[in-house]
């Protein structure tokens, strides 16, 4: 059922002809057809493990295909894997940004292609090319800044400084705005416009289905390794590329909301609490609540949830739960008191990569699986039965390593972990980051279920249609202080928006951010 | 695709097991066969025995290695420290001689000594290097040089002797056997079988992997990292003062070459026996593999004289880079695991 969008008369620039693809015997891709035009933005959407990540690196050829063809400029080409089809033209964007941390700006625009005289660097030269690269993409980044010193949003500009230093043609981004804020996520639309303004091709992935329908002209529709449709944006709606990702009509993406009880006794009390990123913060939490926590990245939020689980050094104030002072120190005081702080970066704070699923869902709560003092296997492997069971954990076997599954299994397994500590409080930072709808969905219903079953839970998200659908309560965030607070009907986008860019102001907050 | 786990964690254990022990195994009894193919006498009792005695030594201070390691740290210090130890031990049950004259509490008093001195050593390291914040690579090398040089002034730049009383009583320590094994190499049992069962069996064993896997994410899980970390270095410490304990009935002395390159046998018989170097994944017993390995080649050119004795070190050496790259291709899924995320 592929539409062909005919609209477009520019030649093909890059394309692939009936790709599959399989590692070992497990087939990841099944004859996919794909095709993007100068200037176009093509965008693939799938679950996670619908084949995107595989796609992906056929086109770029960080993977060859098993079988069918790549087209190039309309020429049959094999790509050069490790990456060197950069030299053609064809440059990738990873999720991760892959840059190395104690470089310069200019240094990593031009890494790997140095600019030298007689085998010495010209430094002076490359510094002004970067920099006339930066202005031309309108960023206010300073060549010589260290990678390290620059937000998450700097470093994508700077990883497309250097795409565009390296002359791309086709530019592949993946899932560049997981982890950008809503400002962030327009200035990086600008820089696409812009590039495809002058020819480029940009192959876009995105979890955010209202970006894809801003941004791309046709969309191509994955789903269990298989093409179901590519599709010019204007023929779609969000619910039905939403459909067509999961197979199913995908009503009711968040739950009903419980009317919160507000008499419900206080469970979490957080008094003027001060520490690194955070400014005098003040709020309740009751029991059975949602409490979303919104506001632009960077504005403190966790930097608030470190405070109070032990992670983050507290420097005044004070937390109590269920009446009791609970300033904790360490992690583990805090998860014997019934609150457990859920991490947003699964990758490198939440999971082991490289261990497997049951030494993950145990590790917060190993005490409980001794036996005479040692290790009960027996224990561990019921634990995981059962959290396979209530969060639908899906993996081909238990020893396969947590680094293998998809960004939606390894989210539901960092729950399960979370939620062996039988915790009273959760706190969930970014519990959705970078999973597909179908498990989001999934994720809602089981906060939700949370909720009433009594246990209390702040969610804190960037994307603010998650703050507004699950919450009974929202409060904003911006630069390290509560901005305001909003509840039942005034919990809208604009009205948080206008809380966390500092157009409203809930306090007496009057400083002016540089 | 949903595999419940029950039915996931059957093949698991055996099969896991086997592939992963298989290398390091395999390769010892290559080393078996062909020591006997080059000299029969190789598997003599005498010979195994011998084997057996002096990979006690590495052994024990490996296994001890394989906890630092597996949680992401290192000690090069242990050879001084073992040199260091053996030069207290003897001043103190010389000392205890010429006060109170040779008897078995001479030689006791000489084993406490060792224990609290390698405990001590040990927690030093770990202190440093978890409390001050200092490389764990930094820390060792600085104690490394602190304790050579002590025993080597201690010594006065010569050797340090035993007492002969007390020599003869401590000497059934090294050369005496219960059921046909020596001493030595019980101690080697003992202190394996403890240390694989705290490895694979306890919290801690597990805590040291996470550590070591990644250090964040043990934090955000409860995990105490700084004391998991400095007990892996008492545990060390304590592996050398055990292995000090039975080396120094061999000789009786101590001087400035005692224990030299033992932190690098130590490290490479971990490293052979698959415990990866960067943490994150220890074997006890592919570490005693690798300790007999290494003993082992040294034993085969020594029997035979088709590669001077001279080269053993090159022909470490070689095995050891080789065993590395090998474990490399042959992890199951080392490929695809590689590919970024």
């Amino acid at each position: 059922m592929s539409i062909n969008d005919d609209s477009t008369t520019a030649p093909v620039i890059l394309a692939a002809h009936r790709i599959s693809k399989s590692f070992g015997d497990v087939p990841v891709l099944f004859s996919i057809d794909f095709d993007i035009r100068p200037g176009e933005v093509h965008a693939i959407i799938g679950e996670n493990g619908a084949g995107k990540s595989t796609l992906i690196k056929v086109l770029s050829g960080l993977e060859q295909p098993s079988s069918g063809s790549i087209s190039y400029d309309g020429q049959n080409v094999v790509l050069p894997p490790n990456g060197e089809a950069e030299a053609m033209g064809i440059v990738v964007i990873h999720q991760e940004l892959l840059l190395a941390e104690h470089l310069t700006v200019s240094d990593s625009i031009f890494l790997g292609r140095e600019l030298t005289r007689n085998g010495f660097l010209r430094v002076r030269e490359m510094r002004e090319r970067s920099r006339a690269i930066l202005d031309t993409l309108h960023v206010n980044v300073d060549p010589d800044a260290r990678i390290n010193t620059l937000s998450v949003a700097d470093k994508q500009m700077v990883e497309i400084a250097k795409a565009i230093s390296r002359d791309a043609r086709v530019l592949i981004m993946d899932e560049p705005t997981a982890v950008l804020s809503v400002g962030e996520t327009q200035t990086l639309f600008e820089q696409i416009r812009r590039l495809t303004a002058r020819g480029v091709a940009v192959i876009f992935i995105s979890h955010k289905l209202g970006e894809i329908m801003e941004l791309a002209q046709r969309v191509t529709v994955l789903r269990d390794g298989q093409l179901i449709a590519t599709v010019g944006t204007e023929a779609l709606t969000p619910d039905s590329i939403a459909q067509m990702m999961v197979g199913r009509e995908l009503s009711n993406l968040y739950p009903p909301k419980h009317e919160p009880d507000v008499e419900a006794p206080v469970v979490l009390s957080v008094r003027n609490l001060v520490a690194p990123g955070v400014k005098d913060i003040s709020f309740d939490l009751r029991r059975g609540e949602i409490l979303g926590f919104a506001g632009l990245i960077g504005s403190g939020r966790t930097a608030v949830a470190e405070a109070i689980v032990g992670l983050n050094t507290r420097r005044s104030g004070e937390v109590w739960v269920d009446d009791r002072l609970a300033n904790f120190s360490t992690v583990s005081q805090s998860v014997a008191a019934g609150l457990a702080y859920m991490t947003k970066d699964r990758k490198g704070r939440g999971l082991l990569l490289n261990a497997g699923l049951e030494p993950n869902l145990t590790l917060l709560t190993l005490k409980k699986h001794l036996k005479h003092g040692f290790l009960d296997g027996k224990s561990e492997a019921q634990a995981l039965q059962r959290a396979v069971r209530r969060f639908d954990i899906r993996a081909r076997d238990a020893s396969v390593r947590v680094g293998q599954l998809s960004g939606g299994n390894q989210q539901k397994l960092m729950l399960g972990k979370t939620m062996e500590s039988d915790p009273e409080i959760i706190i969930m930072d970014e519990p959705t980051r970078g999973i597909d709808v179908g498990t989001k969905q999934q994720i809602y219903h089981i906060i939700a279920a949370l909720a009433a079953e009594g246990k209390s839970i702040i969610v804190i998200s960037s994307e603010m249609q998650e703050v507004i659908g699950v919450s009974h309560r929202v409060v904003v965030m911006r630069e390290g202080r509560l901005a305001g607070e909003l509840e039942g009907a005034e919990i809208t986008e604009t009205e948080i928006m206008r809380y966390a860019a500092g157009i409203r102001q809930g306090g007496d907050d009057e400083r002016i951010s540089a | 695709m949903s595999v419940s786990a029950h039915e996931a964690a059957k093949p698991r254990k055996g099969f896991h097991l086997d592939l992963k022990t298989a290398g390091p195994l395999l390769a010892l009894i290559l080393l078996i066969i062909l020591g006997y193919s080059l000299n029969p006498a190789f598997l003599n009792e005498g010979n195994v025995t011998n084997i057996l005695t002096r990979s006690a030594f590495i052994g024990i201070i490996a296994v001890g290695a394989t906890f630092v390691i597996t949680a992401g740290g290192i000690d090069l210090s242990v050879g001084s420290m073992a040199a260091f130890i053996a030069g207290m031990m003897i001043i103190i049950m010389n000392g205890a001689v010429d006060a109170f004259g040779a008897s078995i509490w001479t030689v006791v008093l000489g084993i406490g000594c060792s224990l609290i001195l390698g405990i001590g050593a040990g927690f030093i390291n770990g202190f440093l290097t978890t409390k001050g914040k200092i490389e764990a690579f930094i820390v060792t090398l600085g104690t490394m040089g602190i304790y050579r040089s002590l025993v080597t002034y201690f010594a006065d730049g010569g050797t340090l002797s035993l007492n002969n009383g007390a020599r003869e009583i401590y000497r059934p320590v090294y050369y005496e056997s219960f059921l046909r094994i020596p001493y030595p190499v019980w101690t080697f049992i003992i202190v394996a079988i403890i240390g694989w069962i705290l490895m694979n069996r306890t919290a801690f064993g597990r805590y040291c992997m996470a550590i070591g896997s990644n250090e964040h994410v043990a934090r955000y899980s409860a995990i105490k990292v700084d004391r998991i970390r400095t007990v892996t270095y008492i545990l060390q410490g304590l592996c050398v003062s055990l292995a000090t304990i039975i080396y120094v009935p061999r000789l009786g002395s101590a001087s400035s070459a005692t224990g030299v390159l033992w932190e690098l046998e130590a490290i490479a018989a971990v490293i052979i026996g698959g415990t990866m170097l960067k943490g994150g994944y220890g074997r006890i017993g592919g570490t005693v593999i690798g300790a007999l390995i290494l003993t082992a080649i040294g034993n085969i050119l020594n029997l035979t004289d088709i590669i001077s004795n001279y080269l053993n070190g090159a022909v470490q050496g070689v095995i050891i880079v080789a065993a590395v790259y090998l474990q490399r291709g042959s992890f199951r899924t080392g490929r695809r695991a590689k590919k970024p995320e």
